[in-house]
């Protein structure tokens, strides 16, 4: 039992610039945001992030081809008519349509069930490994690791919906031609406006996804299981896509959080057709407050025993 | 639970009065309606390796869980190092370091970056110093040579190394640790006897959770004892043993003679077995009972006292065993 025979190393070896105990010294107040860069190095990271990311830089691709092919012959894709996502139509006049289509075509579905997955997994998935009290113990602080993790979420939901826009510029850019636009009011704007625009709706899709995100982090914080949380937001996701068909619903739609998010194409009218994007916003921070206080109320009073 | 700042003034200056570790009529109930610790009062002086010894399902998960502020007491209250807890987890548990459960790690991260991220978790942790904060914690456990491995190919020593690395990132007052031997190979669990002996000699208390009694005795200055989550003794290990008081064995072949000469000579408690009469020791002159055994023509093949380990105390205290009556 001498302690020669253990490779473990002897006390007071320690590097010189380790204070002394008792010695912790006040942090900085930019300290606290280390836990954020480490959250989100940790996520982008992850095999499952990139995964998800890589399927939704695939729609605008896919789409784009399918556009190229079907046009082939000179004729319009979606028939000319209302058929498939808004703004096919246009693709082949300019490819930045293309943005609009990708984020049309991804919002209802890959988008928030990308986020559902991320939300879904924030705490229960640390939960679930036993991670969650070593951070709690570190000591993260219950407020903080919340913050961070809804901070995260929010991050990812900008780089999903960059990565939806970007991918389909690319695409739109090699497989058609670019120029001058058509809003759909019918007037003619430049290029540089149309790309102004294309961003200021990604940027709304974004937000519009925060709702959903709150929600996830919320039926996070109930269980510890990362699987069952994600399986759940993302359940809720196409049961309210689902309910938002049905018209004997229509006097509780409105607060579906799904409901006004195809608005961001009311940013292609001339003037900008507000009523509906400020709906959509007010809801997406009216789902924040509620489900980002509940998930707070319940997580920093919730026994961790996992 | 994290309303108290971190800059407040040192916490545990009053260690040496309350105990680093002091609870009053601490209990858990779960959920379930399961009563996990019952009226807990344990105090676990400055500076000493405390053993925290109970059999499985005892309530030493959960005590620790309520010590770490990581579930509320259903009633009764919980002081580390001087400041209630949970109220001060955040001024207090930069200075305790913990494992709790076994280890828990990011599989798909190498061991080096769990490291920096449960370092990153800690808002007083310098990050100017953490790379060699970390590199210095992988060294003190052996795993310099692992710290680029990813974690889900460590070995279940490995991890269990890897999470002490954790819990010694910053210098601590107090470790925490639970079970930290479990499901270790005996070399692996005498590394970490040793690691626990060396950071006790650099003055941190050390409160040591184990259901193994020779682990205890081993390496522990006082030890506390659970029951089906009461605490049935504390105090030093010394004391505890001594509080289980040896037995006289003598080993002979005409046990109903020796059983008699012993009760003639005053001796209490004579138990005869096979070829052994046990009884508890007497006060007076040993030698002058063997001589009176010897006198009595009893062949006397072995005279001793056996000297109690805390495993008599335990199994006096908590009742198992032969000492049912207890
Ligand atoms: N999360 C939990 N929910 C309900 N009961 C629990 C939970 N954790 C532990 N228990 C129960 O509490 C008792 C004490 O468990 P524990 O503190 O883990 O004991 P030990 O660590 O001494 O083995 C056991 O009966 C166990 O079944
Ligand atoms: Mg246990």
């Amino acid at each position: 039992m001498s302690r020669a025979e253990t490779p473990m190393r002897q006390a007071g070896a320690e590097p010189p610039e380790v204070a002394a105990p008792g010695a912790v010294r006040a942090p900085s107040p930019l300290w606290t945001f280390g836990l954020l860069r480490n959250e989100l190095v940790t996520t982008f990271r992850r095999w499952r992030t990139l995964a998800l990311l890589g399927v939704l830089a695939a729609v605008p691709v896919l789409v784009g081809i399918a556009v190229k092919i079907e046009t082939r012959d000179g004729s319009s894709a979606g028939g000319g008519g209302g058929a498939g996502p808004a703004f096919i139509a246009q693709i082949t006049n300019n490819g930045l349509f293309l943005v609009f289509t990708a984020l049309a075509a991804t919002l209802p579905f890959f988008l928030p069930m990308a986020i559902g997955v991320v939300a879904g997994d924030a705490i229960a998935g640390e939960a679930n490994a036993g991670t969650l009290r070593y951070l709690l113990v570190a000591p993260a602080g219950r407020s903080r690791l919340l913050l961070t993790k809804y901070a995260t979420v929010m991050a990812f939901c900008l780089v999903a919906t960059l990565v939806v826009a970007v991918a389909a510029l690319i695409m739109g850019a090699l497989l058609f031609p670019l120029g001058e636009l058509t809003t759909i009011s019918g007037t003619r704007i430049s290029f540089a406006d149309g790309l102004g625009r294309a961003l200021l709706i990604a940027l709304v899709v974004a937000a519009s996804l925060t709702g959903i995100a709150a929600l996830g982090l919320f039926i996070s914080t109930l269980t510890n299981s990362g699987i069952a949380a994600m399986a759940t937001t993302v359940g809720l996701l196409i049961t309210v896509q689902i309910l938002d068909q049905i018209p004997q619903l229509h006097a509780l739609q409105p607060y579906f959080f799904s409901h006004y998010w195809l608005s961001f194409a009311d940013l292609m009218r001339e003037p900008v057709y507000w009523d509906n994007l400020v709906n959509n916003l007010g809801l997406q921070a009216l789902y924040a407050g509620v489900f980002g206080s509940a998930a707070w109320a319940r997580f920093t009073t919730r026994d961790v025993t996992a | 639970m994290d309303e108290v700042s971190a800059t407040e003034p040192d916490p545990g200056a009053g260690d040496a009065e309350h105990g680093v570790i002091q609870t009053r009529g601490l209990t858990k109930r779960y959920r379930g309606g399961q009563l996990a610790v019952d009226g807990l009062d344990l105090t676990v002086p400055a500076g000493s390796v405390f053993g925290f010894l109970g059999p499985n399902g005892s309530g030493k998960t959960t005590t620790i869980r309520m010590l770490m502020g990581l579930i509320e007491p259903t009633s009764g209250t919980a002081r580390l190092l001087g400041r209630p807890m949970p109220r001060a987890s955040r001024a207090v548990l930069p200075h305790v370091g913990a494992l709790i459960e076994g280890p828990a790690l990011y599989g798909f991260l190498s061991g080096k970056d769990n490291l920096l991220r449960y370092d990153a978790a800690d808002p007083t942790a310098d990050p100017r110093t953490r790379r060699a904060r970390v590199a210095a914690a992988l060294d003190r456990v052996g795993l310099t040579a692992a710290a680029g491995k990813k974690a889900k190919a460590y070995s279940l020593g490995m991890k269990q190394r890897l999470g002490l690395a954790a819990a010694l990132l910053q210098p601590r007052r107090l470790l925490v640790l639970d079970e930290p031997t479990n499901g270790l190979d005996p070399q692996g669990m005498r590394e970490i006897r040793s690691l626990v002996r060396e950071l006790a000699s650099d003055g941190t208390t050390v409160f040591l959770s184990s259901h193994l009694l020779d682990e205890i005795e081993q390496v522990c200055t006082h030890a506390a004892v659970m029951a089906q989550g009461r605490l049935i003794t504390q105090g030093a290990v010394a004391d505890l043993a001594a509080g289980a008081r040896g037995r006289l064995v003598v080993t002979t072949p005409d046990t109903g003679d020796a059983a008699r000469v012993l009760k003639e000579q005053g001796v209490a408690d004579v138990v005869v077995a096979e070829d052994r009469v046990t009884a508890e020791p007497p006060e007076g002159e040993l030698a002058e009972l063997n001589a009176a055994l010897v006198t009595a023509g009893v062949r006397v093949r072995g005279f001793v006292v056996e000297r109690a380990s805390l495993e008599d105390a335990f199994v006096a205290l908590t009742g198992e065993g032969f000492d049912v009556a207890g």
